[in-house]
């Protein structure tokens, strides 16, 4: 079929886009060259940084008040359909608000919703996303069979942003309608949780640890060995859920994607829900009691033996030089 | 206070998954556990009633073949009592018709305070079922809740962000997803195991709500091809002989990371 527009859920941090939505942007406007950015909070501010990326319109809602964005964008993407304007995709990040959007705008179009996608192509069978099943291993394609709009969330780092070189966005209000009882959640407070360093999805190096480490106090081999190879730390879900280090440290399906240089694996076993969001790496290196554990069957180097011996004979090594 | 807990019955994940070659759907003929992620959500809700002093904990659950293991699980920890909507027609459902069923399933017990579901399930995680129940009943939501406390008819939760975490207020009745982690789960006691194999578990069709189609048939998407991705090749694999360490940082030195 022609996509004759694509939408995309577009977000900012500290007023600036940020890289997930350029990356949709990018992927929106190889597919139609009619592209809208849909924002919760204010258009004008992004309106040149989306154009630069392929945007021609900006449909903003203005300040939410502390709404939180599901509901509240979901409601007025819902308006502006009613109105007219139905795109034929509309992409959004697999994150928090992304995920909150997309539900709450299903339910209001009666469509179905493909999420975890890395790729769409409109091929033979119409539109039709990529999702990634079994930590990776195996790919599965669906194609929508109803009518559109397609609703899409894509992981993050899927495609590759590239500037388009486009001018600045047309601005347009799309005000966010009365929620009624659905809009009773308010945020009351926003707390950032400080992080030095380079930021885990951003990082060139990661060192990651797992369950292997036996002990919570042990994880500050994984921060000493980060800071001298000036890396992010990460971890496992299994010692995020043990509460050892906080969520923002977890590496996985349901945590951070990371691509990058050298993924270091430190008694890390190597779970599907693990290994989705480290695979993409350039070279890995991992350090596991258990011969068999999946984890080697990834690494680049893979160590056979204990990361309590191993990494501080590491951490020495690196201080000597 | 009343709270009904999602819970979801999924094959063992201690079986590596699989497809079903005729229907591309996730093989559930092996044994069926309940969902590790609904056992945070179960337990946050018993607290959340025992801490207001009164109240029951009940449970709602899709599963296509009468499925009634993992349901046992949750009402061993203490759910009172269950809602299983069993139907061969569920097969194939998109998380869109999960959330109507579940929608279903709260509404037959008589709607409750707090609906709970974890964010996501671990075999699907379509990851959008929690918010689009919200969407379906008209009412509230925090998803992503790391931290969950009650005052008077009000939530207070503690919601993750990318940057950190947010504090939220929001009025019942709601819809509230809980990340894993957010309390401890008990382990069933042996008398708690024993009283769950008769506590009441109405298993309903989806007809018996009231929604069509299900299955395939409402699903609005197929799935049109199922591909091996490209293998990443498994390099050099040593055991440490006490000098393991030194290839690792003649690898670091190759690649010019020091």
């Amino acid at each position: 079929m022609a996509i004759n527009s694509v939408w995309v859920f577009a977000q900012t941090t500290n007023g600036v886009p940020t890289s997930g939505t350029l990356e949709l942007l990018t992927k929106a406007r190889s597919l139609s060259s009619n592209v809208a950015a849909f924002i919760g909070g204010d258009g004008a501010a992004v309106a040149g940084a989306l154009g630069g990326y392929g945007a021609t319109k900006v449909y903003a809602t203005g300040d939410l008040g502390g709404k939180l964005p599901g509901v509240a964008v979901a409601a007025a993407m819902k308006a502006v359909i009613d109105g007219g304007d139905t795109p034929d995709v509309i992409m959004f990040p697999q994150n928090y608000e992304g995920r909150d959007t997309v539900s709450r705008l299903s339910v209001k179009l009666d469509r179905t919703v493909l999420t975890n996608s890395i790729d769409i192509e409109d091929g033979g069978d119409g539109i039709a996303a990529t999702t990634p099943i079994f930590g990776g291993n195996t790919l599965v394609t669906t194609s929508f069979t109803g009518s559109a709009p397609y609703l899409v969330a894509f992981r993050p780092k899927s495609f590759a942003p590239e500037s388009s070189g486009g001018g600045a966005a047309e601005v347009v209000a799309a005000p966010v309608p009365d929620l009624g009882a659905a809009g009773g959640a308010q945020v009351t407070a926003v707390h950032v949780e400080e992080v030095s360093g380079p930021k885990l999805d951003e990082a060139d190096v990661v060192v990651s640890g797992g369950r292997g480490l036996g002990e919570q106090a042990k994880f500050a081999m994984i921060e000493d060995l980060a800071k001298l190879l000036k890396a992010a730390p990460g971890a496992s879900r299994a010692i995020v859920d043990a509460g050892w280090v906080p969520y923002s440290y977890q590496v996985g399906q349901t945590g951070k994607v990371v691509k990058p240089s050298v993924y270091i694996a430190a008694g890390i076993s190597g779970a599907t829900q693990h290994m989705v969001g480290m695979k993409g790496s350039k070279n890995i290196i991992a350090i596991n009691k258990d011969k068999e554990a999946p984890i080697f069957g990834v690494a680049d180097l893979g160590i056979v033996g204990d990361v309590n011996v191993v990494l501080p004979k590491l951490i020495e090594a690196l201080k000597a030089r | 206070m009343n709270v009904i807990v999602c819970v979801k019955q999924i094959p063992d994940p201690a079986v590596p998954g699989a497809l079903d070659g005729g229907t591309n759907t996730l093989k559930r003929d092996g044994k069926i556990v309940i969902d590790d992620s609904d056992m945070y959500g179960v337990e946050m809700a018993l607290q959340l009633v025992d801490a207001a002093g009164g109240g029951e904990v009940s449970l709602v659950s899709m599963a296509p073949n009468n499925e009634t293991s993992g349901l046992r699980t949750a009402l061993a920890m203490g759910a009172v009592k269950a809602v299983l909507v069993s139907d061969p027609a569920l097969q194939g459902s998109d998380a869109l018709t999960t959330a109507k069923v579940l929608a279903g399933a709260v509404q037959r017990l008589g709607g409750a305070d707090l609906i709970i579901a974890a964010t996501e399930s671990s075999d699907g995680y379509t990851g959008t079922v929690p918010e689009q129940i919200a969407e379906v009943l008209g009412l509230p939501s925090v998803t992503f809740a790391k931290k969950i406390s009650i005052d008077g008819s009000t939530i207070k939760a503690e919601r993750q962000t990318e940057a950190g975490y947010d504090e939220v207020t929001c009025p019942m009745p709601a819809v509230i997803s809980v990340t894993a982690g957010v309390v401890e789960p008990r382990y069933p006691s042996f008398k708690g195991i024993m009283a769950a194999k008769s506590k009441p578990v109405d298993e309903v069709t989806a007809g018996d709500l009231g929604i069509n189609p299900v299955g395939w048939a409402g699903a609005g998407q197929k799935i049109s091809k199922v591909a091996e991705a490209e293998a990443r090749q498994a390099g050099e694999i040593i055991e440490d002989d006490g000098e393991a360490f030194s290839k690792i940082v003649g690898f670091l030195e190759n690649l010019k990371v020091i």
